[in-house]
């Protein structure tokens, strides 16, 4: 493309830059900066939107789940496992020692304080995404007692932790908080 | 071309590369590049650009809308309050394809005034403004359909009201309305068809329009004078010339978008789509959108129902046969110094049509829109085929460049005699 005007004189000094040169660095600016704003309003369109916000917490009352038994709720369309340990499995989920771990956490560090009774995870196994077995007293709970998982036979124990592949790591923690001793807010 | 491989002179390797096998980048440096566009275009020139750039934006706000709406006569109306409400920039996005429907109509009646006025249907345009027409139909069914969408009461007994114009015809007009509706009201059938159709519509509306700009580019633009290119004297390149007209134009219709979207965006609406559709209560008046009330008052202006609806569509499809109702030889309206006051005349009319259609038809809103539609079919069937024959057209310019560039002077007079050659 021959432009004419690229081959007018230059002036100050800058033998190869026209005012051509600096219209279309402006024009262009201009133009890619509008695009920007608009492009990020259709972006930001594709995100959760408030309504979804909105729900994206959850209470539960934990006075009818006796110890030993589990439950699952849905929390932002993901299922949530609330279990009531019994004090043994307490104990075995406390006494493992770190080095025995692929994900090494420890067992406090996945209970609230005060509350070593309850473990709340997010109910989605951390190999590929199934839902593992085990929150039902009847399902299988694998060696260690805790979940297992049904597609890849990836096992936890009693505080969630993977203690056989191929899951990489825990059962994720999702955010929460005890209103009360008998009441937790999740989200 | 069995062998004869296309030789690309694009110096970008790999921009060559393509090109050799697929020349889309010789192709456009020739159709938007290079292309040879008459050097006199005024700024009604700038409107097919802007019709172009409006379908589009109306494409893109369109399909990111239907990710959030539902096409379900029970959930449609909450579906587009979640939009606005909830939905992030979801009134932003709503809001361009509200208002974006009437920036389309207003920028697509200018280009058809532009066309009107400066004579570019006449031959060799005929086909290419057939086209147009046709887009227009399709632009028209497109827009009904989306009003239909929200399921307001105005959107609801619009849908009502303009099905049941197909009633008007005699033995098959009901089972048609039937049809239509899919059912024996406007309901959810209705509704998820006229979605799916608001849907499909705009992407033959791109088909059409690409037909609209192949055709534009075998002939050549018109000029505001009207006559043919005859030296590349006459012509500037496309780019950067047209590129740079187009922007300007650009930058003042998206400020008009931007205002009416930004500070008015229900200006143009109807307060009674603020109320969920109810099927056993219509709306003290029934009003369509602004674009259609000049149709609208032409079908209340003839107290036959039948006649009525024949009249509505016929205003439309009278412009299929501009081309051979306008005798003619001269394009331009510069050149026609009666053409060119008629001309007003018949806007004036097409204007006072669309303030009737508003207005309740009883008292002078009648008798207006009696006068109005006359004139419309009038200025068409009676004034164009007559005029071209009687009206003594001034003396045409020789050439395009000539009162540009070329040695000045008086033009010859004896233009005046000579009829337009044909392309």
């Amino acid at each position: 493309m021959a432009d004419p005007s690229t081959a007018a004189v230059a002036h100050h000094g800058h033998p190869d830059v026209t005012k051509r040169d600096f219209l279309k660095l402006v024009t262009g600016s201009a133009a890619a900066i509008g695009v920007g704003a608009v492009a990020w309003a259709f972006i930001d369109y594709m995100e959760p939107s408030k309504d979804v916000l909105a729900l994206s917490s959850v209470e539960l009352d934990l006075v009818p789940i006796t110890a030993g038994q589990g439950v699952t709720v849905l929390w932002q369309g993901k299922p949530i496992f609330v279990r009531h340990r019994t004090p043994q499995e307490i104990k075995e989920a406390e006494d493992v020692p770190l080095s025995q771990l692929s994900d090494p956490q420890a067992d406090s560090a996945r209970v609230k304080a005060g509350h070593t009774q309850w473990i709340v995870l997010i109910g989605i196994c951390t190999h590929l995404g199934c839902i593992p077995l085990g929150n039902k007293p009847t399902d299988p709970r694998g060696e260690w007692g805790g979940w297992f998982c049904p597609c890849h036979g990836s096992q936890y124990d009693t505080s969630g932790r993977v203690r056989r592949g191929p899951a990489p790591l825990n059962l994720a923690l999702p955010p929460y908080a005890f209103d009360s001793d008998t009441k937790i807010k999740i989200g | 071309m069995a062998g004869q491989q296309h030789k690309s002179e694009f110096a970008n390797p790999v921009v060559n590369w393509i090109d050799t096998r697929l020349p889309i980048f010789t192709m456009m440096q020739k159709e938007y590049g290079t292309f040879p566009t008459p050097r006199n275009f005024n700024y009604f020139w700038n409107f097919g650009a802007l019709a172009m750039v409006t379908m589009l934006i109306m494409i893109a706000t369109g399909i990111f809308l239907a990710m959030n709406y539902q096409p379900n006569a029970a959930l449609a109306f909450d579906s587009v309050q979640r939009i606005m409400r909830d939905v992030n920039y979801g009134w932003l996005i709503r809001y361009i394809h509200q208002n974006g429907a009437s920036m389309f109509f207003i920028v697509t009646y200018i280009h058809i005034f532009r066309g009107m006025y400066y004579g570019s249907y006449k031959s060799p345009r005929e086909l290419l403004w057939m086209i147009g027409v046709a887009i227009l139909l399709i632009m028209m069914a497109t827009a009904f359909m989306g009003y239909v969408l929200p399921w307001g009461q105005m959107s609801y007994w619009g849908a009502t009201v303009i099905t049941n114009l197909f009633s008007a015809f005699p033995i098959v007009g009901k089972p048609i309305v039937t049809f239509l509706w899919g059912g024996f009201s406007v309901d959810n059938p209705t509704l998820n068809r006229f979605f799916s159709l608001h849907y499909l519509l705009p992407f033959v509306l791109v088909g059409v329009v690409f037909l609209h700009v192949a055709a534009l580019h075998v002939v050549g633009s018109n000029n505001p004078l009207g006559i043919d290119v005859k030296t590349p004297q006459d012509t500037v390149p496309f780019h950067p010339y047209y590129t740079v007209k187009d922007s300007v134009g650009l930058c003042v219709f998206f400020l008009v978008f931007a205002l009416l979207v930004f500070f008015s965006p229900n200006y143009l609406g109807d307060a009674n789509n603020f109320i969920p559709a109810n099927p056993l209560q219509t709306p003290e008046d029934i009003v369509p959108e602004w674009y259609f009330l000049p149709y609208y008052a032409i079908l209340r202006s003839v107290p036959n129902k039948l006649l009525g609806v024949c009249l509505m569509f016929g205003s439309i499809l009278v412009l299929f046969v501009l081309p051979w109702l306008d005798t003619s030889k001269v394009r331009s309206a510069r050149f026609r110094p009666i053409f060119r006051q008629l001309i007003w005349v018949w806007v004036v009319a097409v204007i006072v049509l669309g303030v009737c259609g508003a207005n309740k038809p009883e008292g002078i809103w009648v008798v207006l829109s009696r006068v109005c539609t006359l004139y419309y079919f009038l200025h068409f069937l009676v004034i164009l085929p007559i005029l071209g024959k009687l009206e003594r057209p001034l003396p045409l310019p020789e050439s395009i460049s000539r009162p540009v560039i070329g040695g000045g002077g008086p033009m010859p007079s004896g233009a005046a005699a000579k009829p337009m050659e044909k392309a």
